[in-house]
């Protein structure tokens, strides 16, 4: 919305968003070297949702939305969650 | 179409001649360039349809061999179900009438409504060109299943590729129509005041803009593996053949959806106009065209049942499968309930309807027998489901198609045809579908198996006679098309509202003008105002 406005006030949330995303792919790179076992992925997979969703907010302005947006995304990411959940759900009992 | 007063066609546009056309960005001429490409391959198609047909006369080699009948399959097959029933309704009629019914200039984005039926165009080339190159024209059936797929030295890859291009146009569509539909609505026109069309180009939009990406990358995945072997679905290099099936159905089963939901949204159109009835049920139908739209996404598996799936898998989608019926039978309910007590004047697009509804329900019943675990094992891979699929696509979505075009023909062309060779058209086609696939029902129940060319010869009989059934049905498409294709130029000139309908696209002149209306309309009250 409205981004003339507030513009100048941005430049320093980008900024720490960045510093935020160099930050989890440091950690993402530790935790890898770390074997957790079969919650490495897990852990791989929770540090990039956050790296994600920190990109939708701020990059993408998600944050300053209407709520008919929020709402269409999280709609979206749902149904792909359940889709990924039923295919997986599948593939761990199947043998 | 050469009426006097001003309207789209003899407006000019930036360019001239066939360039007015193709660079067009009207959603009234992008809608009729769909229509006409896809009419086009649809002729295509059904000639392949009764070559396959003429093959299964007799029983052993007839007209073609056994390599040519499993290309014919194919091909016909992806050409009906990419190039003609999946941008069908929402991509032709839906450009068409969506800005018109909810009193739009224009959708949301035209710039990317052009540039979607270039995707179109340039995917049916690639799976043109794909046909006589490389090793020829596929013959892993429209599913590209694999490993058949990663094997096959026919020319997969580039088909496939082709179909990845449809895939983007058809994503460009979902997101143009949803936002048209948020964004441009008339001043007045509140969600439920709109068109039950429209309400089904909205869910069938979702479906478009949620499920399509799952089969551009599915088909990314297969050409990469044919090109690469990287293992992604070749169990000897660790990876999962059903894993192919799953990511092909998550995307193929919600399409079934985008063919079904416009065409019932056009049925919801044409019930009231011609029963002159308020539809009955006006919300339980919009809400169950959303409710089909989410439910649809959770049951792709019952095309796997026999493929290897999890047991419980297997009863969670039969169970989710059996849920999907619900909304379905709701709607045939909603439309049958609207015409009781009405004054039903049976003109042919409401003949059209009713064949639809007739054929559906034939259709959509004997899902459930394929839907349920035990007689899905013996019906699966058999003619039972060529009989099924083509009463739903077929029975359903084109014969639903048909009726619109014979609905919205006096407001695209400002003509009228003629009704009496539509009718006719419609009672041939009509007798000459359920000739030719009722008795692939029986068949596919003797235990006739699907994509081959030949049988046992006691099946002959009941194989002579779709076989018959198939030319009294294209004699129908023959009648139908000379009777359209002659009326857009001969036909007597239609006034703007023919049939009486309350809808906004019957406010505006026939054709409409450039910029579909005068003066932006005001909407006070809901669609359908009937008895
Ligand atoms: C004149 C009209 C038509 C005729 C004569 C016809 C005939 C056939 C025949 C004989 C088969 C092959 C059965 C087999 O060997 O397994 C077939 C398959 C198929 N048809 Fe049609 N059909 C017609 C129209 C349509 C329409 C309108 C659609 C969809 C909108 C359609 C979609 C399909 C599909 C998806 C297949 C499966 C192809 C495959 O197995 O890969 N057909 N059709």
């Amino acid at each position: 919305m409205n981004n003339n406005a507030k513009s100048s006030g941005r430049t320093a949330i980008y900024i720490a968003t960045w510093i935020c995303l160099l930050a989890l792919t440091a950690l993402t790179v530790t935790v890898a070297g770390m074997n957790l076992g079969k919650y490495g992925a897990l852990t791989s997979v929770l540090i990039a949702s956050v790296k994600a969703s920190l990109i939708l907010l701020f990059f993408m302005h998600l944050k300053y939305e209407t709520l008919l947006l929020k709402a269409m995304l999280l709609g979206t990411i749902a149904t792909i969650a359940v889709i990924i959940g039923l295919t997986f759900f599948d593939v761990g009992i199947r043998y | 179409m050469e009426n006097s007063e001003l309207n789209f066609y003899n407006t000019d546009g930036r360019y001239k001649g066939i360039f007015s056309w193709i660079l067009s960005t009207d959603h009234k001429r992008i809608g009729l360039l769909y229509l006409t490409a896809m009419f086009s391959f649809f002729l295509v198609a059904v000639t392949l349809g009764l070559l396959m047909r003429l093959e299964l006369i007799a029983p052993g080699e007839t007209i073609m061999t056994a390599p040519v009948y499993n290309a014919v399959f194919t091909v016909h097959g992806v050409i009906m179900i990419f190039l003609f029933i999946i941008p069908g309704i929402p991509a032709g009629l839906g450009n068409f009438f969506l800005p018109l019914q909810i009193g739009a200039q224009d959708v949301a984005f035209p710039r990317i409504n052009l540039m979607s039926w270039w995707f179109y165009m340039s995917g049916a080339m690639v799976i043109l060109i794909s046909l006589f190159t490389g090793g020829g024209a596929p013959d892993t059936g429209w599913t590209f299943y694999v490993p058949y797929s990663l094997k096959t030295g026919t020319n997969v890859t580039l088909a496939v590729f082709g179909v990845f291009l449809l895939g983007i146009s058809s994503t460009m569509t979902g997101i143009n129509f949803v936002t048209t539909i948020h964004r441009l609505r008339a001043p007045g026109m509140k969600w439920f005041r709109m068109p039950l069309f429209s309400w089904a180009l909205y869910a069938t939009g979702w479906v478009q803009i949620l499920a399509t990406p799952v089969l551009g990358l599915t088909l990314l995945l297969l050409i990469l593996e044919r090109l690469f072997n990287i293992g992604l679905f070749d169990p000897s290099r660790g990876g999962d053949p059903l894993l192919f099936e799953h990511l092909f159905w998550i995307y193929s089963h919600p399409a079934v959806y985008i063919m079904i939901l416009p065409a019932m949204g056009v049925v919801s159109e044409i019930i009231p106009v011609f029963a002159r009835r308020t539809i009955f049920g006006y919300k339980m139908i919009a809400f169950s065209s959303i409710a089909i739209a989410f439910v649809g996404y959770l049951v792709w598996g019952h095309h796997m049942f026999t493929s290897g799936m999890s047991d419980i898998s297997r009863i969670v989608f039969s169970f989710l499968t059996f849920i999907v019926a619900v909304p379905s039978g709701i709607k045939v309910f909603n439309w049958v309930s609207s015409m009781y007590k009405g004054s039903i004047d049976l003109k042919s697009p409401l003949l059209f309807t009713v064949a639809f509804i007739f054929l559906f329900s034939i259709g959509g019943i004997t899902g459930l027998v394929n839907g349920a675990l035990a007689t899905n094992i013996h019906v699966h891979g058999t003619y039972f489901i060529v009989a099924h699929f083509h009463y739903t696509m077929f029975g359903g979505t084109a014969f639903a198609f048909f009726a619109a075009l014979h609905y919205w023909f006096p407001k695209m062309f400002g003509r009228m045809y003629r009704e009496r060779l539509a009718k006719t058209a419609c009672i041939f086609l009509f007798i000459g579908f359920n000739v030719l696939y009722f008795p692939m029902f029986i068949l596919g129940w003797e235990g006739m198996p699907r994509r081959y060319y030949d049988y046992l010869p006691e099946f002959q009989s009941l194989q002579v006679i779709s076989t018959i059934g198939s030319w009294i049905l294209v004699a129908g498409i023959v009648i139908m098309f000379y009777n359209l294709i002659r009326s857009v130029f001969r036909g007597e000139k239609a006034g703007n509202n023919p049939w009486g309908g309350s809808t906004l696209e019957w406010t505006t002149s026939s054709p409409p003008p450039a910029e579909n209306f005068e003066e932006v309309p005001v909407v006070t009250g809901g669609p359908y105002r009937f008895r």
